[in-house]
């Protein structure tokens, strides 16, 4: 993975192709995310039921896969969707996966002194 | 007494005898009745039918005529719901007019309850399709603070404004 990748999944997408969280068909929460980062933090945040829902149909990983054009992180929320996971060790789970990721992109690697 | 017996609309100068209202109540009914059919109803010649419901077209009391369909018969709309958007105050008419703009949106109201919102009368094809509109056309138009829906279920009554009830409240 190169930086001009890393910084392309990191970057902030316009509105219209933001993440918006609902907790069933048309019902919105109000809560939306327009960058990987944003949507770590939405993670933490939002009603659990609105995790669930969206897991469920698959709608991370889309999102992740074709606005982020992080094929990675998309992999590893299919993989939690496969889990069945729900409530609150749900959230955990999503929010390591999500951070962990971040966290890896975000940290550059040292320069080496020779 | 015909002649006495008028429905005045507010704030406007036009005003209906009993005859042209039994004219609009059959136009209600099914427009496509013929004058000489009217005529021959009321009594009256099939030329003066056509008079009165000219001069009510061009006075703007007959506005058009249209086709009821049912699109859930030809498939073409299985669900119909209800959508609520509440949003910043400052912003609540500009996310009306976008609404109504668009063609999934089959009626637009603001509303005032214990705050300024927006009821939405949607169509779409399917239940996938309802969550798809309002998650890339909705909940992005800037001001949306969130969105409540209810899928209509069972329909017990489905009106227009009706030249009959008004006219009972004026004794017609």
């Amino acid at each position: 993975m190169t930086m001009n990748t890393d910084s392309k999944i990191l970057k902030t997408v316009p509105r219209e192709k933001a993440f918006y969280f609902f907790t069933s068909i048309g019902n919105y929460t109000g809560s939306s995310a327009a960058s990987l980062k944003e949507f770590m933090g939405r993670i933490n945040e939002v009603n659990v039921k609105s995790l669930e829902f969206h897991l469920g149909r698959g709608d991370f990983e889309k999102w992740v896969a074709e606005v982020l054009q992080d094929q990675e992180l998309a992999g590893e929320i299919k993989r939690l969707q496969k889990l069945n996971l729900t409530g609150n060790g749900l959230r955990d789970q999503l929010s390591f996966v999500v951070s962990r990721r971040v966290k890896r992109l975000t940290t550059q690697p040292t320069p080496s002194r020779y | 007494m015909a002649e006495t017996q008028e429905l005045r609309v507010k704030n406007n100068t036009v005003s209906l005898d009993a005859m042209d209202i039994e004219i609009l109540r059959a136009l209600q009914k099914d427009s496509s009745e013929t004058y000489a059919a009217m005529g021959k109803r009321f009594g009256i010649a099939h030329s003066t039918v056509r008079d009165r419901i000219r001069k009510m077209e061009q006075q703007g009391v007959i506005q058009n005529y249209t086709a009821t369909i049912d699109a859930e018969k030809i498939g073409l709309r299985n669900i119909t719901a209800m959508m609520t958007v509440y949003t910043d105050p400052k912003e609540t008419e500009r996310v009306a007019e976008k609404l109504a703009a668009l063609p999934e949106v089959l009626e637009a109201y603001t509303s005032l309850s214990e705050e300024l919102l927006i009821i939405a009368k949607v169509s779409a094809a399917s239940q996938e399709n309802l969550h798809e509109f309002i998650a890339n056309s909705v909940a992005p138009l800037p001001g949306v603070s969130r969105i409540r829906t209810s899928i209509i279920t069972k329909k017990f009554k489905e009106t227009q404004f009706s030249i009959t009830e008004a006219s009972k409240k004026v004794n017609l």
